[in-house]
């Protein structure tokens, strides 16, 4: 049945795609993608609620899955070491949810960090997400109670997805970005307390586990790279972050590099939009 | 534990408190209905792939390069991810096996 329909979709766009006189040949390239593209179509057209938004948002959100449960679990093996069982650990993974946020706020849980100097290194930390907001600001002003939710949970990798994922037609964008939202921070708390319970029951040398974090900004940035427009940006970013690293030290230089790509990408800004025009019109 | 439940529990307040302000902060200051000047929607659009670049940097901002061992746990690992990634293009093999390979070098091969 599902099938039938979905021929028929196929063949409506075919015909639409030969009136437009597109090449045989492209059309025969993006077969496979418009067909998962009209199952889709089809499917959500029935109705858009909550549970069919989770069900679109959630092949989606497998590599943030994967990523989170790994880096959640170390996070869950540190929190543990500082003698926190996983409610502990999962409790902190639905109040704070931040990967590097947490992973430094592991090391406040002993005497003599004041609450002042705790404020002021997150807050460090996490200056890169005022940023992330700022693309995002018109689309979740349109989802309602939803969106205070939306901010709180905008994190690196929830970032990274709404950004490159594309609300399936027909279905309730608000809906589908608060299914990803929500199913991203189920998988990191879930992280946490299997991490946590794994550290308590077979204690395991955990040296190097944090390495989880590393490797999943750089499968982040080889994704990115292979989206050519964002190579240069990318390079602006490791560029400055290693000039800042190299001049202010370890401790202090997130602040200036932030402040350096700013400088760099503002008065490049011409340059930049330029180039960027141009490869569109190549496409 | 060496601290109390209740400074514990201050401590995620605070850390809640502070990390959830900096994803607030844009949507305090530029509101709905208010225009976002050109130059914000810029930097919406180019910063990000930038930051990303900044946090492989933090990521490994403790790599001392001139004592050992040198980095070299961390270029291999990097470098694995990398081309596993290229390879395969799986988040959970790149991740997965970059971390394991890791953790073996600095537990077993390059130990202080």
């Amino acid at each position: 049945m599902k099938k039938c329909s979905r021929q028929r979709f196929f063949e409506e766009k075919n015909r639409q795609k030969e009136r437009k006189g597109a090449a045989d040949s492209a059309v025969e390239g993006a077969d496979d993608a418009e067909d998962k593209e009209m199952s889709d179509r089809v499917k959500i057209r029935k109705s858009s609620g909550y549970g069919e938004s989770f069900r679109a948002a959630f092949p989606h959100t497998i590599p943030v899955l994967t990523g989170y449960l790994f880096i959640g679990m170390a996070f869950g093996v540190m929190i543990q070491e500082k003698g926190y069982n996983f409610l502990w650990a999962m409790f902190m993974s639905l109040c704070c949810y931040a990967g590097s946020g947490q992973y430094l706020a592991v090391n406040f849980f002993v005497p003599g960090v004041s609450f002042l100097q705790m404020i002021f290194m997150e807050f460090m930390v996490n200056i890169r997400h005022i940023f992330y907001g700022l693309s995002r600001l018109e689309r979740f002003s349109k989802m309602g109670k939803k969106r205070w939710y939306m901010i709180f949970s905008l994190t690196d990798e929830t970032y990274s997805l709404l950004y490159i994922t594309k609300t399936p037609e027909g279905m309730d964008e608000s809906k589908f970005l608060f299914a990803i939202a929500v199913l991203d921070q189920s998988y990191w708390i879930l992280g946490s307390g299997i991490g946590a319970l794994l550290g308590e029951w077979l204690p395991f040398d955990g040296t190097g586990i944090d390495f989880a974090m590393t490797a999943l900004f750089v499968v982040i940035l080889v994704e990115q790279w292979m989206e050519e427009k964002k190579r240069l940006f990318e390079l602006i970013g490791l560029g400055c972050g290693l000039f800042c690293l190299l001049v202010f030290g370890a401790e202090n230089f997130i602040l200036p590099t932030m402040l350096l790509m700013m400088a760099v990408l503002l008065s490049g800004k011409q340059l930049f939009m330029r180039e960027k025009e141009e490869e569109g019109h190549a496409d | 534990m060496q601290i109390s439940v209740f400074r514990s529990l201050m401590i995620i307040a605070v850390v809640a408190g502070t990390i959830f302000f900096t994803r607030l902060f844009p949507f305090l200051f530029f509101p709905p209905g208010k225009k976002i000047p050109p130059m914000v929607q810029y930097l919406g659009k180019v910063l990000p792939p930038a930051v990303i670049g900044m946090l492989v940097i933090y990521c490994l901002k403790e790599v001392q390069l001139t004592a050992y061992p040198y980095g070299i746990p961390e270029a291999v690992s990097v470098l694995a991810v990398v081309l596993l990634h290229l390879w395969k293009r799986n988040n959970l093999l790149s991740i997965g096996a970059g971390t394991v390979l890791y953790m073996f070098l600095v537990q077993t091969v390059f130990t202080a």
